[in-house]
């Protein structure tokens, strides 16, 4: 049984005079406790949408909605109500965001910033909370905590900033973290510094993790498993090693070719995808791939692609796959 | 921080200079003068003279203006030539009823318009946003003296709610000392003199307000929209915090920011309406004086209110700058 | 199978079409959205109402506004307090002069349209000659160039630290009573606006990377000022412009109350009329009601477009 586990999830967004948009369609996939589970893919694709889903913070507004299940120990966040959801938002679910200096509040001290979850679901005040907040930038890597707790974002670095936010989400110890493309605003050397802070307080507490990105390379560093996005859709889901060595969905074939090796040697062309997230298709039904798709078949404009599961639970959806052993 | 205010202090002084020079030279630009004023129409040219003479505008300007100068260091206005009194004792005697008009205006105007602006944006699209955004809209469209005209006579004179005119009944007798009527009633504990006082501020203050108080529900609402859409809310919606932390902490101090320069924007730019609404309800503040003051060529009267006057339409601002920086630490002055 | 066919052929058609799809202008995309947007369409239909009634006005009127037949004819004695209202010949009555106040109302806003265009435009070329000159020496001039800037800066200050009436009434009592006086009077008092206002949006502008690069590449200073920035700076002033016309036509108007507008009420103007009726509230509120109406009508016609105007052309709300 998994610590969280999301079925059919699905998210619509109407608008007067508009077309409306099937942000995410049917999205299912588990998270184990402890587990780092990836959710990769273009902007667009949906995985935002669905990490909002799930904390309850998409806007509570007409036009807006949401089906599905995302049962969480028991409860399902999709259906429980507003307050409730603030009981657990911060305590048992956390999240860190992609940009941290918009994702902190400019005109309020990082220390607030920090005591306010613990004052509120831990109901620590004054000088405990304070004393808590340093041990927390402490463990987070921030040098000279009780000083920076003084601070206001923009006199702190992007990867500070970073931390801070990471110091935020886990304060209160929560179950499950969802970080949404966290390395995606930093520096390349402070990335790698990050990704390294979250896999170590992943594996000391226990923490389960969901891995926004569409980055493969934080994918092949950090996830247990990998669900590829797109258009609103999980189109293959694997194990990290089966969706690295073996890709079925010609859509993360594609990834895995577009990246620039360096074993490649001079004047190797680059393999990107052609065209954008934006070429989807004109009518509901098919796959969304298949404008882009350099293996599309008749069938792929049909109905959409039904879910293959293949050996070791290695699921894709697609009519005419990338055959097994073809080198990515 | 104090080096902020007193650099701040000191730009003061080219710009208050540079407005007497010009305000120096355009009034004496005006065509007639207070001689016109004091002889009427029976002045004889020889008669004009002698009193240009006697009032010593027949010197050359610089010299008026070096003499201007050196008086005005010794912080001596002089005398007003209508009515023969100090400029300073005038000053004194009409600007507080100027500042007690303008202060219920802006006490009125943020009271009700962050709050209203602010629930227009949290229940954007219902009948209240709808009816404050088209509020605002007829509000700024309404000329400031109709209004006033209207109001009293609505409910001065056909209601009888408010007293038509002045800024006290006078038979109440009331002992004034700093002439702010509220704060002399409150100081002399005469409560029913401060409560008249107040009485008659309603009005006015109202029509007064309404310019500032439109403007105010706009750009709060807008403010706080757009605050509403930013990361650091959704962080903070994240963190699990109460509904009032979330508001109060994160939202609306963020939204002050450009509410807190409009409203400086708006203070100093009330004179003109405190000027038309003191007309209106017969209040006597500096409006009608500085009128009159501009018609009888009341050159001490007019360079000594209008400078105190901007003086302090700076001094606004200076304050607006200081509190900003106190709510916004990206720009706090080191 | 045939829909199969149908559909991949639509597929390369849209990949065709994909090529064609160019970037909108500023401007283009800013009217497309001011079409979509009620409170722009409002304004418009009132402002165009407005116009043309300013250009109509004399056709249209029934009698003539400067004729004081009600007087002549003994119906109107406002001295005792007799001023007749609204009959099937004189829809809106007379007005204190013994005048048809309907066909006042007409050809009055001629003139209200006409003060508030031209004083907005005498603001408005001051306030963008100071700070266009300033924005420009700021942004690429220098030294000396900050110098100039700095120097038109405080003397648009000295003139912001004044109140905008004071310096309203001063400037009317320097040229005497008269409409002409009110128009330059009330531009004048935007004049510091549309400065600051051009000279932020320019300083903006010249810190932007296609400056620089326009720099780099060797072209002109003053090429750079006129065809870059001046050209890219001007939606701000465009929008206040239009708000300015709204306030204009309401501080003529408090002008007129202090009695500084034209002495001579005989020609119709909106905010002279609403100055005039103020002895008569009691009697004929109509008098005062129905020009305040049209002013504050005509003022919210300006002020929903300029708002509208703000929002469309507004990169941040743009999508």
């Amino acid at each position: 049984m998994p610590l969280l586990d999301v079925r059919d999830l699905s998210v619509t967004f109407a608008r007067r005079g508009q077309r409306t948009v099937r942000a995410v369609d049917g999205v299912s996939f588990g998270v184990h406790a402890g587990e780092v589970v990836g959710l990769v893919g273009e902007s667009g694709c949906g995985k935002s949408v669905t990490s909002l889903a799930i904390m309850g913070l998409l806007p509570k507004q007409r036009g807006v909605t949401i089906d599905g299940v995302a049962d969480f120990d028991g409860t399902d966040l999709l259906k429980t109500d507003a307050r409730a959801m603030r009981d657990i938002r911060g305590r048992d679910v956390a999240m860190i965001f992609q940009d941290p200096l918009s994702s902190l509040n400019p005109v309020v001290p990082i220390g607030v910033q920090v005591t306010e979850v613990l004052t509120r679901h831990r109901g620590m005040r004054g000088e405990a909370a304070t004393k808590e907040a340093t041990a927390l930038l402490d463990r987070v890597g921030i040098p000279d905590p009780a000083r920076r707790l003084k601070e206001y974002p923009h006199q702190l670095s992007g990867g500070m900033r970073q931390r801070a936010l990471i110091a935020m989400a886990v304060a209160c110890k929560p179950r499950l973290l969802i970080a949404d493309e966290p390395t995606t605003a930093l520096d390349v050397t402070i990335q790698a510094q990050i990704l390294e802070l979250l896999k170590e307080l992943v594996r000391d507490s226990g923490t389960a993790l969901i891995m926004i990105t569409h980055d493969l390379g934080v994918v092949a560093g950090m996830c247990d498993t990998v669900n590829v996005l797109y258009a609103g859709r999980v189109i293959e889901n694997a194990r990290r090693k089966p969706l690295f060595y073996e890709p079925r969905h010609p859509y993360t074939t594609g990834l895995l070719r577009s990246v620039p090796r360096l074993d490649a040697g001079r004047g190797t062309p680059l393999n990107p995808i052609r065209g954008s997230v934006r070429d989807v298709l004109p009518w509901p039904d098919g796959c969304a791939f298949a404008p882009r798709c350099d293996r599309r078949v008749d069938a792929c404009v049909g109905e959409p692609p039904a879910l293959v599961v293949g050996y070791d639970g290695h699921g894709y959806r697609c009519v005419n796959p990338t055959p097994q052993g073809a080198q990515p | 921080m104090f080096r902020f205010i007193v650099r701040r202090l000191l730009q003061l002084v080219p710009t208050l200079l540079g407005l007497s020079v010009l305000l120096f030279i355009w009034l004496r630009r005006l065509p007639g003068g207070p001689e016109t004023a004091i002889l009427g129409e029976r002045g004889t040219p020889a008669l004009r003279a002698q009193v240009r003479r006697s009032l010593g505008l027949d010197e050359p300007l610089l010299i008026q203006y070096g003499r201007f100068v050196k008086r005005t260091l010794q912080l001596d206005l002089g005398t007003s030539i209508s009515t023969k009194r100090e400029v300073t004792t005038e000053f004194l005697l009409r600007f507080p009823g100027t500042v007690e008009l303008t202060i219920t205006a802006m006490i009125i105007a943020i009271g009700v318009g962050i709050p209203l602006g602010y629930l227009a944006a949290r229940r954007r699209g219902t009948w209240l946003d709808h009816a404050s955004v088209g509020g605002s809209l007829i509000g700024i469209c309404v000329p400031v003296f109709f209004l006033a005209y209207v109001l009293k006579a609505i409910f001065a004179e056909n209601l009888g709610w408010f007293p038509s005119s002045g800024r006290q009944d006078p038979t109440i007798g009331a002992t004034h000392i700093t002439n702010f009527f509220v704060l002399d009633g409150l100081m002399t504990r005469e409560w029913d003199a401060a409560a008249d006082a107040i009485w008659h501020l309603v009005l006015p203050g109202i029509a007064l307000a309404s310019i500032p108080l439109a403007i105010i529900v706009r750009i709060t609402r807008a403010s706080v929209l757009e605050v509403l859409g930013e990361d650091f809310v959704r962080t903070a919606e994240s963190k699990g915090l109460t509904e009032r932390t979330v508001r109060g902490r994160h939202v609306l101090r963020n939204a002050m920011l450009p509410i807190v320069t409009v409203i400086g924007l708006l203070t100093g730019g009330l004179l003109s309406g405190a000027v038309l609404t003191e007309t209106v309800f017969a209040f006597s503040g500096i409006g009608a004086f500085l009128y009159e003051a501009i018609s009888n060529r009341d050159y001490p009267v007019l360079m000594g209110f209008i400078l105190i006057i901007a003086l302090f339409y700076v001094l606004v601002n200076l304050i607006v700058d200081v509190s900003y920086s106190l709510i916004d630490p990206r720009v706090r002055v080191r | 199978m045939s829909t199969k066919i149908d559909k991949i052929d639509r597929l390369s058609e849209l990949s065709a079409a994909k090529d064609d799809e160019r970037g909108v202008s500023l401007w283009t995309e800013a009217f497309r959205r001011l079409r979509r947007n009620p409170a722009a369409i409002t304004g418009a239909v009132i402002l165009l109402l407005f116009v043309i009634v300013a250009i109509l006005g004399p056709i249209l009127a029934p009698f003539t506004p400067t004729d004081p037949s009600g007087i002549r004819e003994g119906v109107v004695k406002s001295g005792q307090g007799i001023i007749p209202g609204p009959t099937g010949d004189h829809w809106l009555g007379y007005d204190h002069q013994g005048r048809d106040f309907f066909s006042r109302m007409l050809v009055g806003a001629r003139q209200t349209l006409l003060v508030g265009v031209i004083s907005t435009l005498i603001g408005l070329t001051i306030g963008a000659l100071i700070g266009g000159v300033a924005g420009a020496a700021a942004g690429l001039g220098g030294r000396v160039g900050r110098w100039i800037d700095v120097v038109l800066m405080r003397i648009v200050d000295m003139l912001l630290a004044l109140p905008s009436l004071l310096l309203a009434v001063s400037i009317a009592a320097l040229l005497g009573a008269s409409l002409t006086t009110v128009m330059i009077a009330v531009g004048m008092v935007s004049v510091p606006v549309f400065a600051r206002l051009l000279r932020g949006s320019m300083l903006a502008q010249a810190g932007g990377d296609y400056v620089l690069a326009a720099t780099s590449l060797g072209v002109k200073r003053n090429t750079i000022a006129l065809t870059h920035i001046l050209p890219n700076s001007l939606a701000p002033v465009i929008v206040q412009a239009t708000l300015t016309l709204a306030t204009a036509i309401i501080e003529a108007a408090a002008l007129s109350f202090l009695g500084l507008g034209n002495p001579d009420s005989a020609i119709p103007e909106w905010g002279v009329m609403l100055a005039d009726a103020q002895p008569y509230l009691g009697i004929r509120p109509g008098l005062a009601i129905w020009p305040a109406a049209a002013i504050i009508v005509t003022a919210l016609g300006f002020t929903l477009l300029g708002e509208a105007l703000r929002e469309a052309l507004d990169p941040k709300l743009r999508k």
